[in-house]
């Protein structure tokens, strides 16, 4: 049993190790988008420097080396990201903030009730609408209209993580020891960018906030009501 | 050799209308036949070539104005992301990563178990590498209280950030006991997982002390980053000067 339970345990770390091409925080993403310009890195949402307003932040295709990758990085025009809000708790999404590039530009439609819900999408063009011109890494430009702001372009990746050490670990090769002291560890992230869309939007226009979702599963308690937000990118067919 | 001059004044002027025409006209073929040539133009009430829009944009035409752009379509779901590193930490394989890329958030319980044996084999790994039975390592109640089935099932089947609009956001502040209000740029999420799933009941089971792995933080944080900025609060990209 013991060694079945050992070549499982191998095979599986194995499968992950032959998985792995690029690295980024949801970063290690699978082959289908991996390298991909729908590949979403990361996803922070907090409250802004004003503090009734929320901030959301996609990194995507991230893994830019400094210079020539980072200049010749794009938003594909096919690829539309989302920012998804559920505002009564069930994890269905009642709002969505969409960014498609055209041209020049991202284009915004929302904080609106999407037409439709889960793995498919159309822009929502009939809703309220803003552009913010894409940066580069010369300039940066922002959007500031009713009570929102906008921002696309490239960014400094903001994530931090010893991934290298946790690959070993994944597989095996870093038993029994783990991890390393801060004075050996190496950030894999620390000298790259990513593209990012950063939005900031009034609470406002987000709707009341359900009860916190660990509160009333019962896994903790004293949480202030939450919304429930995610990011998703879809590709047109 | 003989020289060969345009001298007809006709031709001069023909040549030039070609090159006038040319400026505005883009020639495509796409075609298998490979001998049809389709005829481009800023004035034919079709989005082609490398137009933004009908009529419009890109190298050849006017920019664009709002109304002329087309966002028709069907999208569909190619990533996702909400909890930070549920698909690094947990995502055994490909296959499993691939089909959490297009599932619905609402729809992930069938991802539970399979998180739940990952956890598991990371600490059959441990077991192996201490040379202790693996039945006897096993995932310890964390910090939180959660149990294994607990801990996997918040991990996969709520797989959202939860942003509190009243009160700090902050992924995990022990300061002020805060947990998932939120996510900062600042906040060490994977240290706050790691502590999660390998630091028992006070956080310190696995913390490189007392002959026992270093499995609670990666050592590593903000480094050199400013996270103090106004918006859009991440840092001018690195360049190379």
């Amino acid at each position: 049993m013991k060694k079945r339970k050992l070549f499982t345990v191998i095979g599986v770390f194995s499968l992950l190790l032959l998985s792995l091409t690029f690295m980024s925080l949801d970063h290690v993403d699978a082959t289908n988008v991996t390298g991909t310009s729908s590949d979403i890195a990361d996803f922070y949402a907090f409250e802004g420097d004003n503090p009734d307003n929320t901030v959301f932040v996609a990194t995507i295709q991230g893994i830019l080396s400094p210079g020539g990758i980072t200049e010749n990085a794009v938003f594909d025009e096919d690829v539309l990201i989302e920012f998804n809000i559920d505002n009564t708790g069930d994890f269905v999404e009642d709002l969505v903030i969409q960014a498609i590039k055209r041209g020049d530009s991202i284009y915004f439609f929302g904080p609106a009730i999407p037409n439709q819900t889960g793995l498919e999408s159309g822009v929502l063009t009939s809703a309220a609408s803003h552009l913010v011109q894409i940066s580069s890494t010369q300039e940066t430009f922002i959007t500031n209209e009713d009570g929102m702001s906008f921002f696309a372009g490239p960014r400094r990746e903001p994530s931090y993580f010893d991934f290298n050490r946790f690959i070993d670990i994944s597989n095996g090769d870093a038993a029994p020891a783990g991890f390393y002291p801060p004075e050996e560890s190496t950030d894999f992230f620390l000298d790259l960018n990513t593209l990012a869309i950063v939005v900031e939007v009034p609470n406002t226009l987000l709707g009341n906030a359900p009860p916190h979702i660990l509160e009333s599963q019962g896994a903790i308690s004293g949480l202030p009501p939450a919304y429930n937000v995610w990011v998703s990118s879809k590709r047109k067919e | 050799m003989k020289n060969y001059k345009i001298k007809s004044y006709k031709s001069n002027v023909f040549f030039v209308f070609i090159l006038i025409t040319l400026i505005f006209i883009q020639c495509k073929d796409d075609d298998d036949n490979g001998n049809v040539i389709e005829l481009i133009s800023c004035d034919d009430g079709i989005q082609n070539g490398d137009e933004d829009g009908i009529d419009c944009g890109g190298s050849l035409c006017l920019p664009c104005q709002d109304n002329q752009l087309n966002f028709d379509g069907n999208f569909v779901q190619e990533d996702i992301a909400g909890r930070p590193g549920v698909n690094i930490i947990f995502g055994i394989t490909d296959l499993s990563k691939n089909n959490f890329n297009v599932s619905e958030v609402a729809n992930r319980i069938i991802f539970q178990e399979d998180f739940q044996e990952v956890i598991e084999s990371y600490y059959d790994i441990y077991a192996i590498s201490l040379d202790i039975p693996t039945d006897d390592l096993n995932y310890e109640n964390n910090i939180l209280n959660w149990n294994a089935e607990t801990f996997t099932t918040i991990m996969s089947n709520y797989d959202a950030l939860q942003v509190a609009p009243d009160g700090p956001t902050t992924y995990y502040n022990a300061t002020n006991n805060l947990v998932f209000t939120g996510r900062n740029l600042s906040d060490d999420v994977m240290d706050f997982t790691l502590k999660l799933m390998f630091g028992g009941g006070d956080g310190t089971r696995f913390d490189g002390n007392n002959d026992t792995p270093q499995l609670t933080t990666d050592g590593v944080g903000l480094g050199d980053r400013d996270f103090t900025l106004s918006f859009p609060y991440l840092e001018a990209p690195l360049t190379l000067e």
